[in-house]
């Protein structure tokens, strides 16, 4: 186990100093982290055996430097601000492992330009909607008791209360604060186009869905599959809307599987 | 000091068991298995005669506001009920105070210019322009708008408005979250250059800075009391201070529960269940829906979770019943003499201006509210009206119904 070191690198005009927490070593790999702000773990630790990890922290979510989400208004802002990010880093072209927020961030960024992502994972992403199984949103839910239901298969089990159960206001802050810089481009329904772009991903691509995801239930891996062509869909069992979470090592050799 | 009557315009019938049957009060009750639009006609019209009775009755002003999808207070255009009451209050020294448009919500924003100047102009120059920036609720939950762009888009509809309201040439706006070519404004307002600003809000750090920043009127909407403002409302003077601000008692409007009746027996016996309908039914809400992630920036976010006395609050309401709502002060109920006494205290305590007071509360049906009106107006505000008369005027009041500070006049 490595643990992760920070980078820093500066873009878009100067204004923005992200946060890339950094492991391992080997071919390249980014993360993108989901709503409630990146958490280095054992899925993390475990890819970073083979490979180097690249996972920005979303902007405005890194320490100290809650107002760098100003600088970005728009997904279009944000996709472009990513591949600056993978310029400063070196990255002509690179896999791309996304979770949930993350993932449609990924997606987006393969669609966008399909030379700078080699390969896709797409772990429960949001991004697409249908009327008859609506994404939960997860912003207006109580984080205490009922998040755990949507995101976790057991919400009474050992990882919820490992994550729940004890108050910590610095925390709630964190997430709170991570799920407003996120939400700042998917509120209220996170259907902001992807549709009409995501044929043009041209980079293999595995979706991994936990079967019991009652947040973005896995019937949208259908849609996903079906728009992106040549996809792969793996189903993780016993797993909800946090795979990596409840079945690191499972998640994390399949993911290097598909990369190798 | 000034006196306004405020009104929410609630549901006031909602079954005993609402709050357990339902998940919230906001945003999600069912209409139709909650309401009748027949009723809901009698109640925006018990409403209209409560506020103009209270205009009758010597009230310096009459409040409305707005609120989407809830039984709390169902005025989604406060400025279709301003208007009315504009007009039926011809003659009278009352001001129509608009708490009011809800700028982030409106696009675009000199829709919000425009109605309040046709106010202006209906009302002969009483109107107050109110300026919220409008509950996660509202404004997030109810009109889609991203809780993170909430105060960006308040603080550009605020410029944009009052640029249209003073410039006297048609100008263009290239804004970030509205563009318009030739902003030419018709009408314009008969108080000049503006009607005063007010901005409504519950105690957030850059509201307080905002409203000071700006010179308008900060008024604290509390339901909790005006022990537990205290310490907003100090933080808001500091920052009026702070600010280079004179410390003129009318920068702070405030808003309280009034009720009163013949003796402290009487008001009990007539209105503690309609202060547990509006405690347990009228905020029945999920207390993180008022934080809305990105709602707050993280300033306002870090200080309310590290210090959560609005969202304790919240939660522990359902435990409580009248007499700790009369205890903590989170109504000001009893004879005349005990409604003074209280009222005394908190205007001294928080050094307020414009006191705004909800006279109906929740279930109270239309007779007790006149009463409640009629006794308030005779009994109680003649007492604390000459507050601050000796020294400071009404900056935030328009000019055609202020009196003028007691030093001036001998002056």
């Amino acid at each position: 186990m490595t643990a992760p070191t920070d980078h820093h690198v500066t873009v878009w005009q100067e204004k923005i100093t992200p946060n890339i927490k950094v492991a391992g070593s080997g071919s390249p790999v980014v993360f993108l982290h989901g709503a409630g702000g990146l958490v280095w773990d054992a899925f993390l630790d475990q890819l970073a055996e083979r490979h180097t990890v690249y996972a920005p922290e979303h902007p405005g979510t890194s320490v100290g430097d809650p107002d760098a989400i100003s600088h970005l208004d728009s997904l279009w802002d944000l996709v472009l601000y990513y591949y600056e990010i993978f310029d400063a880093l070196g990255l002509k072209s690179v896999p791309i492992i996304g979770h949930s927020f993350g993932a449609m961030v990924a997606a987006e960024l393969a669609a966008s330009n399909p030379e700078r992502v080699s390969k896709l994972v797409l772990i429960s992403p949001i991004g697409l909607w249908r009327e008859d199984i609506p994404v939960v949103n997860w912003m207006i839910i109580t984080p205490g008791s009922d998040l755990p239901k949507y995101l976790l298969r057991d919400p009474d089990g050992p990882i919820a209360k490992q994550m729940f159960g004890t108050p910590d206001p610095e925390g709630m802050i964190r997430m709170i604060w991570s799920m407003g810089c996120t939400g700042k481009f998917v509120w209220p329904i996170p259907d902001k186009g992807l549709k009409k772009r995501i044929h043009r991903i041209q980079a293999p691509t595995l979706l991994l869905w936990g079967k019991q995801d009652r947040l973005v239930p896995p019937a949208y891996a259908e849609e996903f599959a079906s728009r992106i062509p040549g996809s792969r869909i793996e189903l993780i069992d016993e797993a909800g809307h946090l795979p990596t979470v409840e079945h690191p090592a499972q998640v994390a050799a399949s993911v290097e599987g598909f990369l190798a | 000091m000034y006196i306004s009557t405020f009104h929410l315009m609630p549901h006031r019938e909602l079954p005993d068991d609402f709050e357990k049957r339902y998940s919230s009060v906001w945003v999600t009750p069912p209409f139709h298995e909650l309401a009748d639009a027949k009723r809901v006609g009698q109640y925006y019209n018990w409403t209209f005669d409560e506020l103009i009775a209270a205009a009758k009755a010597g009230s310096d002003g009459i409040c409305t506001n707005e609120h989407h999808q809830n039984a709390y207070g169902f005025m989604p255009s406060p400025n279709l009920m301003g208007s009315v009451l504009a007009r039926a209050t011809d003659g009278l020294d009352c001001a129509i105070v608009q708490m009011g448009a809800s700028l982030p919500a409106t696009q675009p924003p000199i829709r919000i210019a425009e109605e309040y100047a046709m106010l202006d102009c209906i009302s002969g120059g009483r109107l107050v322009a109110g300026m919220p920036l409008g509950t996660p609720m509202d404004i997030n939950m109810c009109y889609g708008v991203t809780p993170m762009e909430q105060r960006e888009r308040y603080r550009e509809a605020h410029d944009l408005i009052l640029k249209a309201w003073t410039s006297r040439e048609p100008f263009a706006w290239n804004g970030k979250y509205t563009q318009l070519g030739m902003v030419n404004l018709w009408p314009r307002c008969i108080q000049q250059p503006h009607p005063p600003v007010w901005i409504p809000g519950s105690g957030s750090t850059s509201t307080l800075y905002y409203a000071a920043q700006h010179n308008h009127c900060y008024c604290f909407l509390s339901y909790f009391g005006y022990q537990a403002a205290l310490r907003s409302v100090e933080k808001y003077w500091s920052v009026v201070q702070e600010t280079g601000r004179d410390l003129n008692p009318y920068r702070l409007g405030f808003l309280q529960l009034v009720t009163v009746a013949e003796t402290d027996e009487q008001a009990e016996k007539d209105y503690a269940k309609h202060v547990e309908y509006f405690y347990h039914k009228g905020l029945h809400v999920p207390p993180e829906w008022m934080g809305v992630p990105g709602h707050q920036d993280y300033q306002s976010l870090s200080n309310a979770m590290r210090n959560p006395m609005i969202a304790n609050a919240f939660t522990s309401l359902k435990e409580k019943r009248f007499k700790d709502f009369l205890k903590d002060r989170y109504v000001i109920c009893g004879s005349p003499a005990t409604v003074r006494d209280q009222l005394k205290d908190l205007v001294g305590k928080l050094k307020v201006g414009n006191l705004m007071v909800l006279l109906h509360i929740g279930s109270m049906p239309h007779e007790l509210t006149l009463k409640n009106i009629d006794l308030f107006f005779r009994e109680v505000a003649p007492a604390i009206r000459p507050t601050w008369d000796d020294k400071w005027e009404n900056q935030w009041w328009p000019a055609g119904l202020r009196k003028k500070a007691a030093q001036e006049v001998t002056a």
